[in-house]
């Protein structure tokens, strides 16, 4: 027993970790705790200032790290990619190109959290709503600059959770990206009872996927004796061990992390917590949370199940059909503006499950070109969501926005442009990006899956356009809500993403064209 | 396909099983109720109502919670000092790096008034 103890002292190696290649996720980090800091140190009236500074220029400065890792070791080398951190973390092509995109997508989130005409976050979210202590909180002029740290410590675990090529790394990417969501979810200035409804259903309904998500990964752990990506993939390709232990193990952890993406029959959360979280958090959840899921769960299913698609695939194929469907119909029905975005989010959601189905090169790039795409598109449509308000906030319920095209014809119209992207109308990134998964879904053999995701789309045109008529063809109500002006944050975020959804449109090629090559080899083992 | 019918066979028969459970429960269980059956179950006792719109101090729970941070610190310190000589200078490192981490945490806590007992 000494002896063997004795051995194991002298195996010690200090592991390497290639910090250069994990630079963009540490600079992400730092600048989040930097932020506590500021949180602790800084003066009241300095920090939301500083918080500003501090989260854009973190993000910023990620994203051109990113660009130099993917110069410097990947191209440089023409290597598709290579593994850090004794494999714990694997950075190569798609998942820089992921990464990249999670980067902009939460600059462009942090541009609508630091809107500071019309406040979002609560003056203090521990006091019951309500009470005397709140509305203390609302005179004194407080408000939670706790948001902007806990953005980066969230972004930081999306950048994580789909480069992890071991499935504790991705376990522990899950959490951090989402304990922060949790929180951010329930800090909403207005509608405080909803704000708090929304963070405890998520939590709840999260860490309830997380338990799924880490049984799957034991029951792998015990086919395979490995946590490790690519082991996984082997023991699964010489189909030694017990079948039902990986099949087990392949339900739950894609459970797990369907919950994330939120596909029918696990998207139970996504209305509630959409409606009720603060409109800038719901941004950076519809658009990072959801390109870092897919991330994540197109590695799992590419890389540890890449042998098995044709056991996995009808089950897939179930739920991309029911998530489609169920999306679309069910948004039909809706009346509350954040609400119907929420089960567009789910439709979309199903339109890039048939690009994952199709699990070839194809199907890759195109589901990483669609969530860029709608990723930016729908951050610009939230920011309408908050610009439009009356006495209550903002001006949820749809019949409010009646007439909002005469009012405000170009606050409508470019609600109505991220309306019809969402739609996939020619000349918008939406159809451009529904062709790419369509067609390759169709080179993958499930033209069926097509064929519903187009009449799924029609489907979905409706509440769109009933949305469009209502804002430029009827009346509005004398008391209805007025358009606030922004500050240039706002404009800013709104402009990246009609800007984005007409170029990605228009010109779509550079992207498609990045898109294509990040995918070209697909993940790295 | 052929493979999915055992699922589905289970998932009909949980179903069926389910339904099954209820109707017969409801159908022919005995109904006979007191007082204490239509009480809010709590571990045998008596449940006692408690008043609303009153607030608890949480301040237990805060520093708990506290605890618990500088525990894992501690249980994350004790194999480091065993190997420390054989983990070298990248455990050094690694260990101040995380050390610095938790230390930011505290000092937010301190800093805003976590560890105030009033």
């Amino acid at each position: 027993m000494t002896g063997s103890v004795a051995a194991i002292t002298h195996t010690i190696a200090a592991p390497s970790i290639e910090w250069s290649l994990l630079s963009p996720l540490v600079l992400v980090f730092a600048a989040a705790t930097v932020g506590v800091l500021v949180e602790a140190f800084a003066p009241r009236d300095l920090r939301r200032a500083l918080h500003i500074a501090i989260s854009l220029g973190g993000l910023a400065g990620a994203f051109v790290l990113t660009i130099v890792v993917a110069h410097s070791h990947i191209f440089a080398g023409g290597k598709p990619g290579v593994v850090a951190a004794v494999g714990a973390v694997a950075v190569d092509k798609p998942t820089l190109f992921i990464q990249g995109t999670i980067l902009v997508l939460a600059f462009v989130s942090v541009l609508l959290i630091a809107e500071s005409s019309h406040d979002a976050f609560a003056a203090q979210a521990a006091a019951v709503p309500g009470s005397a202590a709140e509305r203390e909180g609302l005179l004194a002029g407080l408000t939670h600059t706790e948001v902007y740290p806990l953005t980066l410590f969230s972004v930081g675990g999306m950048l994580l959770f789909p480069a992890a090529n071991d499935l504790l790394t991705m376990f522990i990417a899950l959490e951090v990206l989402s304990l922060p969501l949790y929180l951010l979810c329930g800090l909403a200035r207005r509608r405080r009872l909803l704000s708090q409804e929304a963070a405890m259903k998520y939590f709840l309904l999260g860490a309830f996927s997380s338990a799924f998500f880490l049984f799957g990964v034991a029951m792998l752990y015990g086919y395979s004796g490995s946590v490790q990506l690519a082991a996984i993939a082997t023991a699964a390709q010489s189909g030694v061990g017990s079948a039902t232990l990986l099949y087990a193990g392949i339900a739950l952890l894609g459970i797990g992390l369907l919950f994330k993406i939120g596909a029918i029959p696990f998207a139970n959360w996504k209305p509630d917590v959409y409606q009720g979280s603060p409109t800038p958090v719901t941004a950076l959840m519809a658009s990072c949370t959801l390109v870092s899921a897919f991330g994540a769960l197109l590695r799992v299913f590419y890389v540890a199940f890449g042998q098995l698609t044709w056991d996995w695939r009808p089950v897939m194929w179930g739920v991309a059909i029911l998530t489609m469907l169920v999306g679309s119909i069910v948004a039909i029905t809706q009346t509350d503006v954040k609400r119907l975005l929420a089960y567009s989010s789910i439709a979309q959601a199903g339109y890039v499950l048939t690009g994952v189905i199709a699990a070839n090169t194809a199907g890759l790039s195109g589901s990483m070109f669609y969530l860029a795409a709608y990723g930016i598109a729908t951050i610009g449509a939230f920011a309408i969501v908050t610009l439009v308000r009356d006495q209550t906030g903002e001006a949820a319920h749809l019949s409010s926005w009646a007439g909002l095209g005469k009012r405000s014809p170009l606050v409508a119209g470019l609600f109505a442009l991220f309306l019809i992207t969402f739609a996939g109308i020619p000349l918008t990134s939406g159809f451009t990006s529904k062709f790419a998964v369509f067609r390759a879904a169709i080179q993958g053999g499930a033209l069926p899956l097509v064929i519903i995701g187009v009449i799924s789309s029609a489907i979905l045109a409706f509440p769109y356009v009933r949305v469009i008529v209502l804002m430029f063809f009827s009346d509005p109500a004398p008391d209805g809500p007025v358009v606030v002006r922004p500050s240039g944050f706002t404009s800013a975020a709104v402009a990246v993403g009609a800007a984005a959804t007409l170029v990605l449109g228009i010109i779509p090629q550079p992207l498609l064209n990045i898109a294509n090559h990040a995918a070209s080899h697909l993940f790295v083992r | 396909m052929g493979h999915y019918v055992p699922i589905l066979i289970l998932a009909a028969l949980a179903t069926v099983f389910a339904v099954f459970s209820i109707i017969a429960g409801a159908l022919a269980g005995p109904k006979r109720w007191n007082r204490a059956k239509l009480e809010s179950y709590e571990c045998g006792i008596e449940p006692t109502r408690q008043p609303a719109g009153i607030r608890f101090p949480v301040k237990y729970y805060l520093t708990a919670m506290l605890f618990i941070i500088f525990d894992i610190e501690i249980i994350f310190l004790y194999p480091w000092a065993v190997y420390f000589d054989k983990l070298g200078v990248f455990g050094l490192v690694e260990m101040v790096t995380f050390i610095a981490t938790v230390l930011v945490a505290y000092v937010y806590v301190w800093r805003r008034g976590g560890l105030e007992w009033d």
